[in-house]
């Protein structure tokens, strides 16, 4: 498989670390224990398009979030996490 | 010993090299053969038909194919250390002074003594695993498995390691193109003109495919002389690249293909520095298969006698190679293509003593062919064949009609037709769809990015390889952005193929299709009596297929008949999921370089030569290699060595590299911010130039890792993790830093590699830090108190960080400079301590005085303990939010009764403990009810001259001063002892802070 960095360009798959499904927010600091519980245990076993994270540690340490097709592998699009890339924009 | 001569080769003809003769062992016997020879051909030309005894009935073989779909010309190749089993010997190039055995028979190939298996035939049938050795069950272990695997089985792998290096390559191109034959020669022509970086890969070690066997005209010239102006153009072209020896066997995600080239199998062993197998990962925008087709057999019974061969093999030999497989050979076909083998043979000036044809109709020009040459168009089919170990003798053949007649030949050339190569186009769990005009399956679509192309395509003519390898070949280019002109296209005429389908002639005696596995077509008819009807069940009930050939010649007609005894169509039958390799690949070669101490990186820390000068035992730390201890001459074991350098460091001062701890730096406005959320403990309102102990949480409230942070600047801190998870927390904080919490303005940089660290404890510590620290700088404990953390000058300029930390439990420093002067400063430690007797220490010794503090490390740091569990509750900020903090409030991480962190000494002082004990309240039976816990870390106390521990013990705490009992039912051991402080030397931390 290969996955193509925003920053790096694509590269193999040896160079990434999968982690899990993005779509998890962590919640906020008061949203109570079940909401913590859903978001650290509860994950969706999705058969098809997943947004999911994945880690370039191989490459520039960017954190990203792959869509990808669990049924045929195909990636459809990848974006650099919220907070990746050395510069804040617009500060 | 003289080689005998080459009685079946013709005198002229064929792409073997006369000039250049090679000689050859096989089963001990000498015989020679010509380069360009493989080992089959060279067999073929010395008139050996017999070459193996089969797997289960050790029925003798012969050679089937002239390629990697061979079932029966398997041998054990080489000797010693490079002793390779089952190695086809289709493809084994001979090369001077070869060597090879035949498999599976003893005590020689002509007389062997399990070929009694064959009375026994009624037991060997599908599934007799489960049916005879029932019971007694422990019968299966001692008595039947062992003498099964002695009576049925393939070639002896060698013993001894492998001496040959094998290497793993990425290559990157435009087009790779699997297969040289008309369609493969086709396609690079139209890609490499294109403009198109392609890589064609053809598992022969000459290109050209069946043009080197079957001939023809193409653009009006010879097959021969088009093959050589193609691949003079081909090598014209600069971005097209030919690799022979190499079969393209997987198709991975992303456009990745796996090849494995057989760089040096064709020599003895390799030239020196020069791998054996080389794996290539070829990422590659489209690809082209353009793999061919193989010849099918047709089931009847004798059909595997030595000198029954795939017509299309036998062309090869007597075309390619100028070999004869027979004087007088026979042709039993279903389709028109089987009668070029006669034309073949009648050209070589063989004998053909008849052609058996299934079909009703042969064209009129076959008709004057066998009235002109005088041999006899029998219409029907084979029905068994006489001959044994010697070979074909006669054949029976079943007359259209129902009258029988008696054929006499010494060969007999078999077509049932073709089947596409349809591997690598269903890897990814495609299902080939059936074509009935060819009576086989052709692909159904194919990875993304893959076409198939020619025969591999179902398209069987010589003007149809070319064309659609040509297509192919230009879209592919097309495809990936290469605009230049594909050219001329090459053309040659179709020939007439005609097929009328027949898959098994019934008869008397075993019929094999899996000839490899010794699958007959009655163990699939009893499979299919048995209700093993899928081709799943049937494929693991008879083994149908699963033999190193995987199947190639003989899956297709498998499900052909249980197709038919099952009243099905063959559609509906359906094919078993294909799955790569499509050849056998050696571990080695996915191995490549890492293997031994390769296996993974080493990382050596800044002191690592200095301390193996000094003899220093290494211990394998993750990646690292640490100094373990430093045995000095005299000291008879290690306990010795480790008992003197912690009193060494508890009285006067050592020291010991803790560079492999993870460190990483946080810059940002925001930096302390994160930080807090990333640790239980609070680390915002840090004053500039301390340092603090931290501990981090997964996100379910577990501890994840602990260190110390110091803050350098306002806006920047210097964390450090635990060697083992080193760049998981990087990877953890990483994602926290970029996922949880984008909005915070922070950076962090792992500078692990950039600073050598060293503990430097003792009382003497100062003494010794004023030889190699600025004298101008303030040591004292005003001037640097605990936990304080200064830039300060050496003597000569170097800038050192310096941190009063101590995980000894002594009056410490933590000095770090940048790696590059490590050793440096390891030798300058050794010559400015030499007055105070500086003892360096390893990770024992710093083990020893962390147990000796009560402090938690990795045995500790289980991923199953609380914060509270380590006794260290009460760092948990309860004034924020962090990772971990609601899930470690969760009932059972705060029950009363959990596992806590306790120091436990033995009641008999003398007494050695040794970790993962289990501890039993006293007087309770030892056992899972009763188990309160176990022993996670032990020493040898040198301080208090006994044996120590730390364990994790039910209500620890509460229970200082109880006894329990250790019970060690692996070790045999069973002794008390008494819980205790964990922090058993200088519990008030004086020693520390002076």
């Amino acid at each position: 498989m290969r996955i193509t960095c925003p920053f790096c360009g694509e590269r193999e798959l040896g160079e990434f670390t999968y982690l899990g499904d993005a779509k998890p927010v962590r919640p906020a600091a008061d949203a109570g224990e079940d909401a913590v519980y859903d978001y650290v245990y509860l994950r969706d076993n999705i058969a098809g398009v997943m947004s999911e994270n994945w880690y370039h540690g191989g490459g520039c340490r960017a954190w990203l979030k792959v869509t990808r097709n669990t049924l045929t592998h195909e990636i459809s699009a990848v974006e650099p996490a919220a907070g990746a890339g050395a510069a804040k924009v617009g500060a | 010993m003289m080689a005998a001569a080459q009685t079946h080769r013709l005198t002229s003809g064929g792409l073997v090299d006369r000039s250049a003769p090679l000689s050859f062992r096989f089963d001990g016997q000498t015989f020679s053969g010509f380069k360009g020879d493989t080992l089959a051909s060279a067999l073929v030309a010395n008139g050996v038909k017999l070459v193996g005894r089969s797997f289960k009935y050790h029925r003798p073989r012969g050679i089937l194919t002239a390629g990697s779909e061979e079932p029966n010309a398997l041998v054990e190749l080489r000797s010693g250390a490079r002793r390779e089993p089952n190695t086809k010997a289709t493809t084994a190039e001979l090369y001077e002074g070869l060597e090879a055995a035949s498999q599976n028979r003893w005590p020689s190939l002509n007389f062997d003594v399990m070929s009694v298996n064959q009375l026994f035939a009624p037991i060997f049938v599908a599934g007799f695993y489960y049916k005879t050795f029932m019971w007694p069950a422990k019968f299966w272990e001692a008595i039947y498995e062992p003498a099964i695997r002695r009576a049925a089985g393939l070639g002896r792998a060698a013993v001894a390691s492998d001496p040959d290096l094998y290497d793993k390559a990425w290559a990157h191109c435009d087009v790779v193109i699997a297969g040289s034959g008309p369609a493969g020669l086709a396609a690079a022509l139209a890609a490499g003109r294109s403009g198109a970086r392609v890589i064609l890969c053809e598992e022969d070690f000459v290109p050209g495919g069946r043009l080197l066997a079957d001939g023809g005209t193409i653009d009006g010239l010879p097959a021969a002389e088009w093959l050589a102006r193609t691949l003079a153009e081909l090598a014209s072209l600069p971005d097209v690249r030919i690799m022979t020896r190499t079969t393209l066997f997987g198709v991975y995600d992303g456009g990745t293909y796996g090849a494995i080239e057989r760089v040096n199998d064709h020599l003895p062993s390799p030239p020196e520095h020069e791998v054996r197998q080389r794996l290539w990962r070829i990422v590659a925008k489209r690809c082209v298969v353009a793999a061919g087709a193989l010849e099918r057999p047709i089931v009847f019974a004798g059909n595997d006698t030595p000198g029954v061969m795939m017509a299309s093999a036998m062309r090869s030999y007597i075309g390619r190679y100028a070999a004869t497989p027979a004087k007088r050979i026979a042709l039993f076909t279903n389709n028109e293509d089987g009668w070029r083998t006669v034309e073949t043979a009648l050209g070589a000036g063989l004998q053909v003593a008849a052609v058996i044809d299934a079909r009703a109709e042969i064209s009129p020009a076959h008709r004057s062919l066998a009235s002109k040459s005088g041999f006899p168009v029998l219409h029907g089919s084979v029905s068994s064949v006489d001959g044994g170990k010697a070979g074909v003798r006669t054949l029976s053949v079943s007359l259209t009609g129902g009258s029988r007649a008696e054929v006499e030949a010494d060969g007999l050339a078999v077509s049932g037709g073709w089947n596409p190569t349809v591997g690598l186009t269903s890897y990814h769990r495609g299902r080939p769809k059936w074509r009935d005009d060819i009576a086989a399956f052709v692909p159904d679509g194919a990875p993304p990015g893959m076409v198939a192309a020619g025969a591999a395509n179902g398209a069987f003519g010589l003007g149809a390889c070319l064309r659609e390898g040509f297509e192919a070949g230009a879209a592919a280019a097309r495809d990936a952005g290469r605009s230049g002109s594909a050219g001329s296209m090459p053309v040659a005429d179709d020939e007439a193929y005609s097929l009328t389908p027949l898959w098994h002639v019934a008869g008397k005696g075993k019929a094999f299709v899996d000839q490899q596995h010794d699958v007959t077509a009655s163990d699939i008819e009893l499979a299919q009596r048995e209700g093993f009807e899928s081709v799943e069940h049937l494929k693991r009930y008879t083994t149908l297929g699963m033999a190193t050939d995987q199947g190639k010649t003989s899956n297709v007609a498998g499900l052909a008949i249980m197709a038919a005894v099952a009243g099905r169509s063959i559609p509906e039958t359906g094919t078993t999921i294909y799955r790569p390799p499509y050849v056998p690949v050696a571990i080695g070669a996915f191995a490549g370089h890492h293997r031994d101490e390769n296996f993974h990186a080493t990382r050596l820390t800044p002191s690592h030569h200095w301390a193996a000068e000094q003899g220093a035992i290494f211990v394998d730390t993750g990646l690292w290699k640490r100094a373990q201890w430093y045995p000095r001459a005299g000291e008879k074991d290690w306990l010795e060595s480790v008992t003197r350098e912690v009193k060494a460091v508890r009285s006067g001062v050592g020291f010991c590299d803790v560079s492999t701890l993870g460190k990483i730096d946080v810059h940002g406005p925001d930096a302390g911010a994160f930080l807090d959320r990333v640790y239980i403990n609070t680390f915002s309102n840090l004053a500039v130039g301390k340092a603090r102990y931290g501990l981090m949480l997964r996100e379910d409230g577990f501890v994840y890792d602990d260190g110390t942070t110091s803050r350098l600047a306002e806006d920047h801190y210097f964390l450090t993790t635990t060697t083992a998870k080193a760049g998981l927390v990087m990877q953890h904080l990483e994602f926290c830093r970029q996922v949880l919490f984008p909005e915070l303005d922070v950076q962090l940089t792992s500078v692990s590699d950039q600073w050598a660290q060293f503990s430097i404890a003792g009382p003497k510590t100062r003494d010794l830090l004023k030889e190699i620290v600025d004298p101008a700088e303030d040591l004292s404990n005003e001037g640097f108190p605990f936990m304080g953390v200064r830039e300060v000058s050496l003597r000569g300029g170097i800038k050192a960080r310096l941190f009063r930390i101590s995980f000894s439990g002594e009056m410490a420093f933590e000095i770090s400079v940048p790696a590059r002067h490590g050793e440096a400063l390891v030798r300058n430690l050794m010559i400015a301590g030499a007055p105070f007797g500086v003892t360096p220490y390893g990770t024992e010794t710093l083990g020893v005085m962390r147990i000796e503090k009560g402090h938690v490390a990795g045995p500790e740091l289980s991923g199953t303990t609380t914060a509270a569990d380590l006794g260290l509750g009460k760092m948990m900020s309860t004034k924020k939010d962090f990772i971990g903090r609601v899930m470690a409030g969760r009932e059972a991480l705060v029950a009363a009764n959990r596992q806590v962190v306790v120091g436990i000494k033995p009641t008999d002082r003398a007494r050695r403990l040794r970790s993962g004990a289990h501890i039993i309240p006293k007087g309770l039976t030892p056992g899972p009810d009763n188990d309160q816990g176990y022993i996670t870390s032990v020493c040898f106390s040198p301080t208090l001259d006994q044996w120590i521990g730390l364990a994790l013990v039910e209500r620890g705490r509460e229970r200082i001063g109880e006894i329990v009992h250790a019970h060690d039912p692996l070790r045999g051991e069973d002794y008390d002892v008494e819980l205790c402080n964990p922090v058993f030397y200088d519990p008030d931390g004086g020693r520390q802070r002076g």
